[in-house]
């Protein structure tokens, strides 16, 4: 049904285009007047008059259109049902109505709640066809108000554009309402959590066991939400993964920059790309399955005891897989170095080597510090291969060859199974998630700052 | 051709004889090829002690091309190759034995557009006596720069702001630099590719008296597009025109009486 109006929206539309640009050609055959802007402007500003504010509507209409229905359903119920009754219960009382209106019954209804089904069904009908009617309805008036405002003078371009110029601050809005809004829903959780466990045993607190009970017949640990070896882990892990990804991925940069020839770098330079592409989990299991038993018999031969889970083995297929993001940033910085810097040094007599230590590395830092700032967020805030390969006990330890557990982990295990939102153990999650969001911001600010005032450095 | 035109080239002559006439670099038979397509064609050109050559023609016909073959700056051009001999003191620098680092540090360079390292104007200068080890002290180093500064006629502008970025510095103090880092490393020739065409003509004149001064102590090479200029600071003039050196000579000659056709056209305007 909605697909269909959309349809109808688009021909519309399109029909509003035609009449504009044949109104304007018209001008100028009729009456000989000189156009200011070209037709094609006249069909395009009656176009967006005409679809723009319909299907706005209609996406409105589609959003707030149950939670009026359901309010009306509500209060059209008899009294001895909603008085007194609790929030929880009166949403109980919607679903079971939706799910009898939609013939999905489970226990023989009360006469009270068909007949609110059949209110809802109703309803929902006539709000169908009234959006219908009064979309095609606003169209129409749209499309009539346009054509009035036409004239060989007017400045069709201009509005056009203007329209155009709201629909970018539109889609730009978007990503940014979303992101408020994560932070508002994550803040307002962790608050909620900051209410149960103080701020200072959480940032400071030791030990970290959130396996508490959530219903009373659970058997389970009494609770301590110290999160500082949570933070710990994620830094052993992160730093472990840095190791591996900042020399692998910088050599092999200044490698593709300096050195491969053109052949070389066109299969380099894709393959190490289709590294950033494989799928996390895949990564994962890699480590579950091979890197860690591996390093658990390389310590075992050595008579080391490993643990199967441990950090190296996390944080070592961590740094592989974030090396193209050091490797690729990286490439880009010292390929904006320009030539003449490079000529300058060997015309000095400076060998390859000293121009790429002295001139080319010194130049290019605050794009390789971006790319290794983005390569750690990204670290930081890795899940899959850490959930699969790190561990779940939180260990205050820098030995990576202990299991640690990292804040992602802990947030995907906090969040799985029985989760109730009044219970510190579920809440832990938000608060854990506040820090990570703020921790990452922050590194990927930074990063930009550092990447733009280096843009501006050659200009 | 004007009356201060012929001035210079009167004086040109002048200075011209009074110097001694040995031969610094010498180029024989060069070829050059970029891939498939020849830029330079059997080019022989003999570059004369504590002289200024000046090397002229219009845009594209391999000046620049034969400039960077004697320091070897075309090795780093993966698809250039070079056939034929270049002497620097009747050594071979195509020789395999020839070690490139230590040519260019004899022979230096200075490019068309100033090239400062984005490093303060100490380290710009620092560099190359650095890399080469030729201080062994900071007091030495200092000296050094000191003196590399003050060929380069910029040191009273910059002694009170060594640690500032050299690219800070406006494009005629930022060339001076380039000339100073060149002459801090002590090379015997300095190629000099139209180091000049990026400045003002103020910042021009100080380049070119420069150029006249570092004469005493090192061979140079130049680049230029000007005619006036050539007059101005060279001894010697080679004209080069699609790859082919047309004719060498004294400036003064080269100016008022060339052999070739295609040079008189070239120096009075005709074409390029």
């Amino acid at each position: 049904m909605t697909g269909y109006l959309f349809l109808v929206i688009l021909a519309l539309s399109l029909a509003a285009f035609h009449v504009g640009r044949t109104t304007a050609k018209s001008f100028v055959s009729a009456q000989g007047a000189q156009l200011h802007s070209r037709p094609v402007y006249h069909g395009a500003f009656a176009a967006v008059w005409v679809g723009l504010p319909a299907s706005v509507l209609v996406v409105l209409w589609l959003l707030f259109q149950d939670t009026i229905i359901d309010h009306l359903v509500l209060a059209s119920l008899p009294a001895s049902m909603t008085e007194g009754a609790s929030a929880s219960r009166l949403s109980l009382y919607i679903s079971e109505i939706r799910n009898v209106a939609s013939g999905r019954i489970f226990t023989e209804p009360s006469p009270e709640i068909r007949t609110a089904a059949e209110r809802l069904q109703s309803w929902q009908a006539i709000a169908r066809w009234a959006m219908v009617v009064v979309t095609v309805a606003m169209m129409v008036l749209a499309l009539y108000l346009a054509r009035a405002r036409m004239a060989p003078g007017f400045r069709a371009r201009q509005s056009f554009e203007r329209t155009l110029d709201i629909v970018m601050i539109a889609s730009a809005a978007v990503a940014i309402f979303v992101t408020g809004g994560i932070i508002v829903s994550l803040t307002f959780e962790a608050m909620q959590f900051f209410r149960l466990v103080p701020l200072q045993e959480f940032f400071f607190g030791l030990n970290w066991e959130p396996q508490i009970a959530i219903r009373e017949d659970q058997v389970a640990g009494t609770g301590a939400f110290g999160a500082v070896p949570v933070f710990t882990g994620t830094l052993l892990i992160s730093a472990i993964a840095l190791l591996v990804a900042i020399p692998i991925g910088l050599l092999s940069a200044i490698y593709l920059v300096e050195f491969a020839g053109e052949c070389v770098r066109g299969i380099v330079k894709p393959v190490l790309e289709i590294l950033a592409g494989v799928p996390t989990v895949v990564y994962g299991f890699f480590a579950v399955l091979v890197v860690a038993p591996a390093i658990r018999q390389a310590g075992s031969m050595m008579g080391i005891a490993i643990s199967p889970n441990s950090a190296l083995a996390a944080g070592g297929v961590m740094g592989i897989m974030i090396i193209p993001f050091i490797s690729s940033l990286s490439d880009d910085a010292l390929r904006a170095v320009p030539q003449s810097m490079r000529d300058g040094s060997l015309a000095l007599g400076a060998t390859r080597a000293e121009t790429i230590t002295r001139v080319l590395l010194p130049a290019a830092l605050p794009g390789i510090v971006g790319g290794i700032l983005l390569a750690a967020s990204r670290a930081i805030g890795e899940t899959m291969i850490v959930v699969m390969a790190a561990g779940l006990t939180a260990t205050l330890t820098a030995n990576p060859l202990d299991s640690v557990t990292t804040v992602t982990v802990q947030i995907v295990t906090m969040l799985i199974g029985d989760t109730a939102f009044d219970n510190p153990k579920t809440l832990s999650a938000f608060a854990l998630g506040l820090v990570l969001f703020v921790v990452t911001l922050y590194l990927n600010v930074a990063a930009l700052r550092i990447v733009r005032r280096y843009r501006e450095k050659y200009e | 051709m004007n009356m201060l035109a012929e001035a210079a080239v009167e004086d040109a002559i002048n200075r011209d004889s009074a110097r001694t006439e040995t031969v610094k670099m010498q180029a024989s038979g060069v070829n050059v090829f970029y891939g498939e397509k020849q830029a330079l064609f059997d080019v022989d050109l003999a570059v004369r002690k504590n002289q200024v050559t000046a090397l002229i023609g219009p845009s594209g016909c391999g000046k620049s091309t034969f400039l960077r073959c004697l320091n070897r700056m075309n090795d780093t051009i993966d698809i250039c190759r070079v056939t034929g001999s270049i002497t620097l003191d009747g050594e071979d620098i195509y020789d395999p034995k020839i070690d490139v680092v230590e040519l260019r540090a004899r022979v230096g360079m200075v490019f068309q557009k100033p090239n400062p390292f984005p490093k303060s104007i100490y380290e710009n200068v620092a560099y190359g006596p650095r890399i080469h080890g030729l201080a062994s002290s900071r007091s030495e180093l200092d000296a050094i720069i000191e003196t590399s500064l003050q060929k380069a006629g910029l040191w009273n502008e910059v002694k009170d702001r060594l640690n500032e970025p050299g690219t800070g510095l406006s494009g005629g103090q930022q060339q001076r630099l380039c000339i100073a880092r060149a002459i801090a490393v002590s090379p015997e020739v300095i190629l000099m590719d139209e180091p000049c065409s990026a400045l003002d003509p103020i910042a021009t004149a100080r380049v070119e008296e420069l150029i006249d001064e570092l004469r005493e102590n090192y061979t140079i090479v130049i680049v230029t597009h000007s005619m006036q200029q050539a007059a101005r600071v060279s001894q010697r003039t080679a004209m080069f025109h699609l790859g082919r050196l047309v004719e060498e000579g004294p400036t003064g000659k080269m100016f008022t009486n060339p052999e070739d056709k295609r040079t008189q056209d070239y120096v009075t305007g005709r074409f390029g």
